[in-house]
């Protein structure tokens, strides 16, 4: 059975609302061909919500941007792709534009650059509306409010009268998703739709989706990396790999029986918010191929723990596997019944964590490494023109107090601008806090002498969140790695190029490595060269702010135990600043949940995790997709309203209460008064477990 | 437990075989020598040094007028060049006027390269007043014409029309736009996490600057410096001119053009061969800048025509 007969096989003979057939996409670039997509072949049948997963370049947006006619003018495009049973490949320009937005309509990552700035968005929704039906201009606004409405936008009527800018991230993709299903189209493709956007705001854009299918009736392709927001939302998912489909199928038998190591590999890597830290991540060897000049043979087995000779020699076609099931791989039948754990962690290691127990809970008793109390840092918003006057403040941090003991991890976890980075340059003393004292063993920092400074910089260094602009780009790896231990006069003493050399290759390096320069690396290793920068001193603390969040899941995985391994074996005390709450559940021992510059809830992770107490921590476990098709529809969810209100006008009483759904639904007039006009105080509930919240009430969400 | 980690990240579709590390002079070298057009005007800028500063050793005539030599002769064997009216041997001028030209404008681009980009690294580094003070500094020289100034000042200076005196007194006025663009580009720099990964390493303020913001700023700079090159030509000829600069019996390439304007086309012996130099070495100067450039920054492709 070839390949297309497969599909079709597996599809059934129902009428598909997009086919596509033998897909090939190619860029000429300066130094050759590059094959983005390799003989892409799938079908979409009516109202049906079909994922494709995939990694950074696997090619899973290029080929949705070739369906929809947007590729760039070089790129080279065969095969076939119909719409409806139209083919759209090759189309003119302008009956192009029938088929777009009638029949078959995208949403793309970035909502902030697909929204014309200078329009109001119900001129940008009307205008959809009236490029393919004979309506008049009231009709079509009148259609705009109810659009608006229908993705869940409140108070539409005066909402269509907003500029782009007056509108939040989740708002503005919600206008997209409402542009989008403004012409009831067959077909929507969301491209990493919500990949920009905060978890809990995530929540609402993905809601908005399902009730845009709902609504029209209309198929879904939903692009993503994210395996947890697959897992929610779709019937049908297909894995993407070095430009081809490498495995296809209905969502719980790709997530329950994976025939293809990629996925399996993607599945292990991923850490999930419902596993605790005992269960140590199977990160997939190596990186992705280059697709200038695929190797002959499957593009994974290089990487694929379960290669032989044959993978090398010949690629494997897709084929069923079992109902409506396809992969690519010669060898799908020995993945039956096997864990991520079992094929990719190689023989000789443990599976699980070390001892199996976490890492031993430091004795209470145990005077803290680290301290933070109360600190406080505004930054100013100055009027534009000459005299620059003090307008207002950024209220980033207000009152954060931490304890981080030896030998632990303590992740600050919060949405984007709750302050969470901030609070960790403040420790580190790269910023100077307003107010509060951090005190490093008992010294307070603030009151330390430059030069008494620069020597506790030995023992707390930072690794930072974009591998790609924390390395210098005019400086070797060596040189990048050795510039701490030069700074602080200890270069020879430490032994010199040997000791950057042990360096690399505690980070998992070569000494070849050395020589080169930071652009000539992979994210994952960038990140690791970063992270051999900040052992270099030999430092007991490691702020890490968003370590693994730009890198894919997969390279992720192998950064997040290389930090577990370096902390077991130097005894590293870690600060996680993190807005992924699965790696939070996966590294950290204790938690400190940030909202708008405040400490909400704190305690032992398994505890803060199993058991919320907070509304907003609530909100934020249960906003986080889970790998795991049936436990994802079967999950409770707690939806907020809303978006995060502005730092520099903060709410009275509990910042919390715009947007919380006790607040709005539970609470009594008199019980909402005193969230209003009194701020909750960070108490303890059970020792070590601290909730910021009048009402506070334990809910087990994961 | 590195042999395992080795796999997650070691084996990746950037290496290939690894290889033996290199001074990074040698990389720089390397890669400049992949650059043709550098490489041919770096040639020929030694060829024009080598005549400037050799040349007169082995020639008979100096640039200084001579009983000897016949007044406003046509090119010949005994002069290839011509003479001038006043008797002077043309080759013998164009030696010593290149000479004379390449010291002004290489002195003056060193000088102004290095206090523009400091300056202008330093204000942008530090931001708030001190850059307000020194920046305002900058818009005041900005603001005041060049020639000018330079023309009033060298008049006034003692040495002002020698060499070096003249190299002096166009540096000083002329760094400042350099000093605009690297406050541009630093700016923008501290912001990336390289820096503050420094100053978490503990870095000082002059490490970072010098270490990380001025490497870093390379390209800019140098096309700066490579445009100034021609403005110190330019500004030294029109000094010469106005009588402020290098003074007859010396003389320079623009000295040579000005002397020359009116005979462009009856005698262009005169006229050619100094004007003809200065576009030249502006030339050869704006190649060898791309090839720096282009050497200086590890990301450039290392493929090129």
């Amino acid at each position: 059975m070839t390949a297309e007969e497969a599909v079709a096989g597996a599809v059934g003979q129902g009428g598909a609302v997009l086919r596509i057939e033998d897909l090939h996409v190619s860029f000429p670039t300066e130094d050759g061909r590059v094959r983005a997509v390799r003989g892409l072949s799938l079908e979409l049948r009516p109202g049906e919500a079909l994922g494709i997963v995939g990694e950074s370049g696997s090619g899973k947006s290029v080929a949705s941007l070739a369906v929809m006619g947007l590729l760039p003018r070089g790129a080279q495009v065969s095969g076939s792709a119909r719409v409806a049973g139209r083919e759209v490949l090759h189309l003119g320009d302008e009956e192009l534009s029938r088929v777009r937005g009638e029949r078959i309509a995208m949403v793309f990552q970035d909502p902030l650059t697909s929204l014309n700035p200078v329009y109001t968005v119900g001129r940008q929704i009307a205008e959809a509306v009236r490029a393919h039906r004979a309506v008049g201009e009231r009709e079509a606004l009148a259609r705009a409010v109810e659009l608006l409405a229908a993705v869940g936008i409140p108070r539409p009527e005066e909402r269509v009268r907003s500029y782009p800018h007056e509108l939040s991230g989740g708002m503005r993709q919600r206008v997209v998703i409402a542009i989008a299903m403004a012409n009831e189209p067959d077909v929507i493709i969301a491209d990493e739709p919500t990949t920009a956007l905060d978890v809990t705001v995530q929540a609402q854009v993905l809601e908005a989706l399902e009730a845009a299918r709902r609504r029209t009736g209309a198929a879904l392709v939903l692009i993503t990396h994210d395996l947890g927001v697959v897992a929610g939302h779709v019937d049908r998912v297909a894995v993407m790999y070095a430009g081809r489909l490498v495995e296809q199928g209905p969502v719980e038998e790709v997530f329950e029986r994976p025939r293809m190591p990629y996925t399996l590999g993607l599945l292990g890597s991923q850490p999930r918010l419902d596993e605790g830290r005992s269960v140590r991540l199977a990160p997939i060897a190596g990186a992705p191929p280059t697709l200038l000049a695929p190797p002959p043979g499957c593009p994974f087995a290089p990487r694929c723990p379960m290669a032989e000779a044959r993978c090398t020699e010949e690629e494997p076609p897709l084929r069923a596997t079992g109902d409506g099931h396809l992969a690519a791989c010669h060898f799908a039948e020995r993945l039956e019944g096997r864990t991520p754990q079992e094929v990719f962690v190689r023989s000789g290691e443990p599976g699980a964590r070390h001892g199996a127990a976490p890492s031993p809970a430091p004795a209470p008793s145990a005077a803290p490494l680290l301290r933070a109390e109360g600190l406080v840092k505004h930054f100013p918003v100055r009027s534009k023109g000459v005299v620059r006057r003090r307008i207002g403040d950024v209220h980033a941090v207000c009152g954060v107090s931490l304890e981080l003991r030896e030998h632990e991890t303590l992740a600050l976890v919060g949405e984007s601008g709750c302050g969470k980075s901030t609070t960790a340059r403040l420790l580190l003393r790269l910023l100077v806090p307003d107010a509060g004292r951090v005190e490093f063993e008992g010294a307070d920092i603030a009151a330390l002498p430059r030069a008494e400074l620069r020597r506790l910089r030995q023992d707390m260094q930072i690794v930072f969140q974009d591998p790609f602009a924390s390395l210098d780009p005019r400086m070797t790896v060596a040189e990048i790695v050795a510039e701490p231990l030069r700074i602080h006069g200890l270069y020879r003493e430490r032994g010199g190029a040997a000791d950057v050399e042990r360096l690399l290759r505690t980070v998992g390096l070569g000494p070849e490595h050395a020589a080169r320069y930071p652009h000539e690396f992979s994210g994952g290793q960038r990140q690791r060269i970063g992270i051999a920068r900040a052992l270099a001193l030999r430092p007991r603390t490691l702020i890490l702010d968003e370590p693994v969040s730009a890198l894919d899941v997969s390279i992720q995985a192998g950064v997040i135990n290389l930090l577990e391994d370096l902390q077991e074996e130097f005894g590293l005390a870690y600060l996680f600043v993190s807005h992924d709450l699965s790696v939070v559940r996966h590294i950290a021992d204790r938690v400190a949940v940030m909202y708008l510059g405040k400490v909400v809830e704190t305690g032992a992770a398994d505890r803060v995790f199993a058991a919320a107490a907070h509304p907003y921590t609530q909100t934020l476990v249960s906003a986080i997709p889970l790998p795991d098709p049936r436990k994802e529809r079967r999950r409770q969810r707690i939806l907020v309203r809303g978006d995060v209100p502005s730092p520099s006008a903060p709410p009275s009483g509990c910042r919390f209460r715009t947007r919380c759904p006790k607040f709005a639904a539970e609470l009594s007039e008199r019980e909402r008064a005193r969230c209003v006009e009194e701020e909750p105080p960070l108490e303890a509930r059970v020792p070590g477990h601290l909730t910021a919240c009048h009402y506070a009430q334990e809910r087990a969400l994961v | 437990m590195s042999e395992r980690i080795t796999g997650a990240g070691g084996a990746d579709g950037t290496g290939g075989a690894a290889p033996a590390p290199r001074g990074q002079l040698r990389t720089i070298a390397a890669r400049f020598a992949r650059h043709r057009p550098a490489v041919a005007s770096l040639a020929v800028l030694a060829a024009l040094a080598l005549f400037a500063f050799a040349g007169p050793l082995l020639w008979q005539w100096d640039h200084t007028v001579s009983p000897d030599i016949p007044s406003s002769a046509e090119p010949s064997g005994a002069h290839p060049l011509g003479t001038t009216s006043a008797g002077n041997d043309v080759l013998g001028q164009l030696m010593r006027g290149v000479q004379q030209t390449l010291k002004v404008a290489f002195t003056v681009t060193v000088l102004a390269t290095v206090l523009g980009s400091v300056w202008g690294a330093v204000a942008g580094y530090f931001r708030g007043w001190v850059d307000a003070v020194m920046m305002r500094l900058v818009d005041v020289l900005l603001i005041v014409p060049l020639l000018v100034v330079v023309a009033a000042v060298g008049g006034n200076v003692r040495g002002g029309t020698t060499w070096y005196g003249v190299a002096l007194v166009i540096a000083a006025f002329s760094w400042t736009p350099i000093s605009r663009v690297v406050r541009g580009v630093v700016l923008s720099l501290r912001e990336q996490e390289f820096v503050e990964a420094a100053r978490a390493a503990g870095a000082s303020h002059a490490r970072i600057i010098l270490r990380h913001l001025l490497p870093n700023a390379a390209g800019p700079i140098i096309v700066a410096a490579t445009l100034l090159i021609a403005v110190a030509i330019l500004v030294e000829a029109a000094m010469s001119f106005l009588g402020f600069g290098i003074q007859a019996p010396d003389v320079s390439l623009g000295l040579m053009v000005q002397n020359a304007k009116t005979a462009a086309f009856t005698r262009p012996w005169l006229f050619y061969p100094p004007g003809l130099t200065i576009v030249l070495i502006a030339l050869v100067i704006n190649f060898i800048g791309d090839g720096l450039r282009d050497a200086l920054d590890p990301r450039q492709a290392m493929v090129r025509g």
